[in-house]
């Protein structure tokens, strides 16, 4: 036991990045077991995320999920032409989410959650092949979401609620593919911004047609995370008051930047059957088309020409869809098993494969189970492996000198997420 | 529920170990890329300072790190190819010190000052690199700044160049036996550039040695004896491939096509130039004497006019011309010039003309031109002339011919013609007799200096500090020109040994480095 402990601890800390974008589907692990679907099942707070208006069909007074998981993700980078190569050795994410709902009445519930739904933690080693474009990145959202459940009849409600993010960031990358020092240090920028807060709202509806058949169907908001007055550190700069090389006196500025954490819209079925199963159906449409630059506006103007500089980043993002199945099978008292699969569409164009989302289309296995500790406590696990194709992909958008200079390779991606969580009623 | 714990992390653990994101077939795998049939293992690069890795007029460490035979290796590891190690300098300053005073001067940078403009400068630094305290070789870069063809069989050439003193294995040892000594499975050979070079970079004061077989009786600027250097070059080459080695050999490239001797042009003299527009009246009437003593001589090609509207040749002196000074000197006093004036006009203009396109200048010349020549300044006040008229008298380029040292004229350029392609057919035909890779650098600078070269992020070309092609010495690549030679080497390595050797982005290597001394 120990040694194993110790293996799992030394992974964790030599493991690496969450693959995939900056949505980070993980929020619920009764839900996540069933391919992340949820927008039609009633079986604990989760539902706080998944469909607000579900949370008043919960049996007990007082509902309460949390949970975390363990993002374990790689991507490797290769480009057959050069040889050159690139593996990502980024910290551990760790996703958490809290959930809680009271039932005020028979047809109104009171719920609140705090979650994680955004959020990208890559590094790759400094310098490598693609470093004029990321070094390392990590993306931080908090979601809190008080709610409201209200109950028309046994056959349909309506949820929603505001949602305050708070949220960080901090991302270097090298300033292009060759300036450094003398020494050959390479000249970077790191951008920090902390404290950014902004507010969306979420809606969603629950419709029981029959006993054994939910129809949901939910929304959450776009929400433009506008970072203002960020950090833009440069470092390694050459000694040059040049006028070539245009960078902000002492090394620092500040920037303003905006990054939208895009609206996503589910609709979905659960079906009970055979007394202990149940199946659930969720498609996802994220309206991923919101991002379609990032634009870095630095304070700092240049000399007699008085603009500003500005760090243009194409992304082009298109909306993409996501197809998940889940099923649950009441195996005994003691225990519930689920598994699930997903098919999770790329948002990313062809020509905009940036490193620091270096997400393709990828398929979600996962599964797990609940343990019945007693009437009121249960725990909660589950595991998910993301399996991304090898894809060969390029950013075309990065400029030098005037013209595009496609940053192209082939990248194999994948995740690997156990998560433990507990819920309470009464 | 232990239990189960312990299930979660096990599985954990074998999801995690089996969890690398993998290709399925990874270009580090051994395989992917073939050595076809040359053997990397040991790869020995023997040159000269193109092969060290020299650029901006020094070396230094980021510069070794990019010579050609370092990004070659880099790229040999991916079929079999073992440690490179090189003569690393101790810093990034460049210069040499032996015993502590300093012999070689440290690097260019591209200092700005502060009215915006901008200009290669020796980098202000201490340098560290001592000879007496540097490690000896032997090293898989035995590349030797300043060596000729001849210099690399020569026992105890360390004596000579401390270049080689730095890492010789022995002060009795050559540079070719330290390489020979290390046994390799694979090499290349780019050696002959400095036996043309230091002539041309010299504007043509050394002597073109042709017949003559003795190297030791060789001045330092001059140009090899295409036998000696035949000779030299087999006697390498055999000594590389007696073990069974592979290997390259790189021809010369047209040194004449380099910043050094493109940038500055033959008709520098604007009359915009507020120092010497207004001047040119005075020097037309003045020259309008002399040219009446050529055209008298039969010599009026040789007439030297400004013009008022477009930029005027320098005059320089044509040491292929025949010496009319005498004569020159005695038709001036026929016309009523005073006889210590026409003295000293035949002294400065017997060999004089205005220079044309087939003349190059050195790049060292933009410095010189329009300014006074001290040294002539000096001979006239001894001469008696009252400072003012010696000053107007010494002005080079404009009524003093630019020396020698400054100017390839067309006799020069057509000795150094003549030896590379002597040189380039002794390559040639030994590449094709031992079987060898034939590198034809000659070929690719031409197109990088004719057309460019289109990459990536632009077009490498030859044009001085913005081309990107060159350091800034004007004749030594940059990083980038290096990662471009190395892609030419790499193409023939794959060509000749069948070999599937990846060649690098050329974009990824930086060319000119910018810093303010101040």
């Amino acid at each position: 036991m120990k040694k194993v402990l110790f293996l799992a601890v030394f992974l964790l800390a030599a493991a690496v990045t969450y693959a995939g974008g900056y949505r980070v589907a993980l929020q619920g692990q009764k839900s996540l077991a069933m391919g992340h679907t949820g927008v039609a099942v009633v079986n604990s707070s989760e539902l706080v995320f998944f469909n607000p208006a579900g949370l008043v069909y919960l049996e007990n007074k007082l509902n309460i999920s949390a949970g975390v998981s363990g993002v374990f993700a790689n991507v490797a980078y290769q480009n057959e032409s050069t040889g050159a190569s690139a593996t990502t050795d980024s910290p551990t994410g760790t996703p958490l989410y809290f959930y809680a709902s009271y039932k005020a009445t028979d047809w109104l519930a009171l719920g609140v959650g705090v979650y994680t739904p955004y959020g990208s933690t890559v590094s790759y080693e400094d310098d490598w092949a693609g470093s004029h474009l990321v070094n390392n990145i990590d993306l931080k959202a908090i979601y809190i979401q008080p709610t409201l459940s209200v109950k028309l009849n046994d056959v349909i409600s309506f949820g929603g609620g505001p949602i305050f993010v708070t949220g960080s960031v901090n991302f270097n990358r090298n300033l292009n593919r060759t300036l450094s020092t003398l020494d050959g240090e390479r000249s970077e920028v790191t951008l920090d911004a902390k404290g950014i807060n902004a507010t969306g709202w979420v809606a969603s509806t629950m419709f029981n047609p029959t006993e054994n058949l939910r129809i949901g169907a939910s929304y959450r908001s776009k929400i433009i995370m506008k970072a203002e007055g960020g950090t833009a550190t440069f470092e390694n700069l050459p000694n040059s008051e040049s006028d070539l090389l245009n960078f902000p006196e002492g090394g620092t500025t500040e920037f303003d930047a905006e990054l939208p954490l895009p609206a996503e819209l589910t609709v979905g079925l659960s079906y009970e059957f055979c007394d202990k199963w149940l199946f659930a159906f969720d498609f996802n449409r994220t309206f991923w088309n919101v991002y379609e630059s990032l634009d870095i506006d630095f304070a700092y103007t240049i000399e007699e020409e008085g603009d500003p500089v500005d760090s243009v980043n194409r992304r082009d993002y298109k909306n993409s869809s996501i197809y998940r199945f889940g099923l649950q099978y009441e195996a005994t008292d003691m225990f519930t098993l689920r598994a699930g699969y997903y098919f999770d569409e790329s948002p990313v164009q062809p020509g905009r494969f940036a490193p620091e989302t270096p997400r393709n289309d990828s398929n979600g296995y996962t599964a797990g189970l609940t343990f019945n500790v007693g009437k009121r406590f249960q725990v909660d696990a589950s595991f998910l492996y993301l399996h991304f194709k090898e894809v060969d992909a390029s950013y075309d958008a990065y400029i030098e000198n005037g013209q595009e200079v496609p940053f192209s390779g082939k990248y194999k991606s994948n995740a690997f997420v156990p998560g433990l969580g507990v819920t309470y009623r009464m | 529920m232990k239990n189960t714990i312990k299930l979660m992390i096990g599985l954990a653990t074998v999801g995690l170990v089996s969890c690398d994101a993998e290709f399925e077939t990874p270009v580090t795998d051994e395989g992917f890329y073939s050595n076809g049939t040359a053997d990397f293992t040991k790869y020995v690069a023997v040159g000269n300072s193109l092969t060290a890795g020299y650029a901006d007029g020094a070396l230094y460490i980021t510069g070794q790190e990019n010579s050609y035979p370092n990004i070659m290796a880099q790229q040999f590891m991916f079929v079999g190819g073992g440690e490179f190690t090189q003569p690393l300098m101790d810093d990034n300053v460049g210069g040499l010190l032996l015993g502590g005073t300093q012999v070689f001067e440290n690097r260019f940078v591209l200092d700005s000052d502060p009215d915006g403009s901008l200009g290669p400068e020796r980098l202000v630094a201490t340098p560290t690199t001592d000879v007496t305290t540097s490690i000896a070789g032997p090293y898989n870069n035995m590349g030797v700044p300043g060596a000729k063809s001849f210099h690399l069989s020569a026992d105890g050439y360390g004596a000579a160049n401390p270049w080689f003193a730095r890492f010789q294995t022995s002060a009795g040892a050559s540079v070719l036996g330290d390489a020979v000594s290390m046994s390799p499975t694979f090499f290349s050979l780019w050696i002959g550039n400095n036996d043309i070079l230091s002539y041309a970079t010299s504007g043509g004061v050394g002597v073109d040695q042709q017949g003559n077989f003795d190297p030791s009786t060789y001045g330092p600027n001059d140009i090899t004896d295409p036998n000696v250097f035949a000779a030299a070059y087999s006697a390498q080459v055999d000594a590389l491939t007696a073990g069974g080695a592979k290997g390259v050999l790189v021809n010369l490239a047209d040194v004449t096509s380099i910043p050094y001797f493109t940038t500055v042009p033959f008709a520098p003299l604007s009359p915009l130039d507020p120092n010497f527009g207004p001047q040119i009246p005075t020097l037309n009437a003045t020259y309008a004497q002399l040219n009446g003593a050529f055209a008298f001589l039969g010599v009026p090609e040789r007439s030297i006019v400004f013009s008022q509207s477009a930029a005027s040749a320098v005059v320089v002196n044509d040491e292929s011309l025949v010496n009319i000074g005498d004569q020159l000197t005695q038709v001036l006093i026929g016309g009523g010039l005073d006889p210590l004036t026409a003295a000293l006009f035949g002294q400065q203009y017997g060999q004089a003309r205005q220079a044309n396109s087939g003349d190059l200048l050195v790049l060292t010349s933009s410095s010189e031109i329009g300014q006074i020549n001290e040294r002539r300044f000096g001979e006239l006040v001894g001469l008696g002339l009252p400072p003012e008229q010696a000053g107007q008298l010494s002005v080079n380029g404009v009524t003093f011919p630019m020396e020698d040292q400054y100017v390839l004229i067309p006799t020069e350029r057509a000795s150094i013609a003549a030896a590379a392609a002597a040189f380039n057919n002794t390559i040639d035909a030994i590449a094709r007799a031992k079987e060898l890779g034939f590198v034809d650098a000659r070929r690719a600078l031409a197109e990088v200096a004719a057309t460019g070269v289109p990459y990536d992020g632009g077009v490498l070309t030859s044009t001085f500090v913005t081309g990107g092609a060159f350091s800034l010495d004007g004749v030594h690549p940059s990083p980038r020109g290096y990662a471009y030679t190395a892609n030419k080497i790499i193409d023939v390595i794959n060509r000749e040994y069948g070999a599937t050797v990846p060649k690098v982005d050329i974009g990824n290597y930086p060319t000119i480095s910018l810093y303010d001394n101040d």
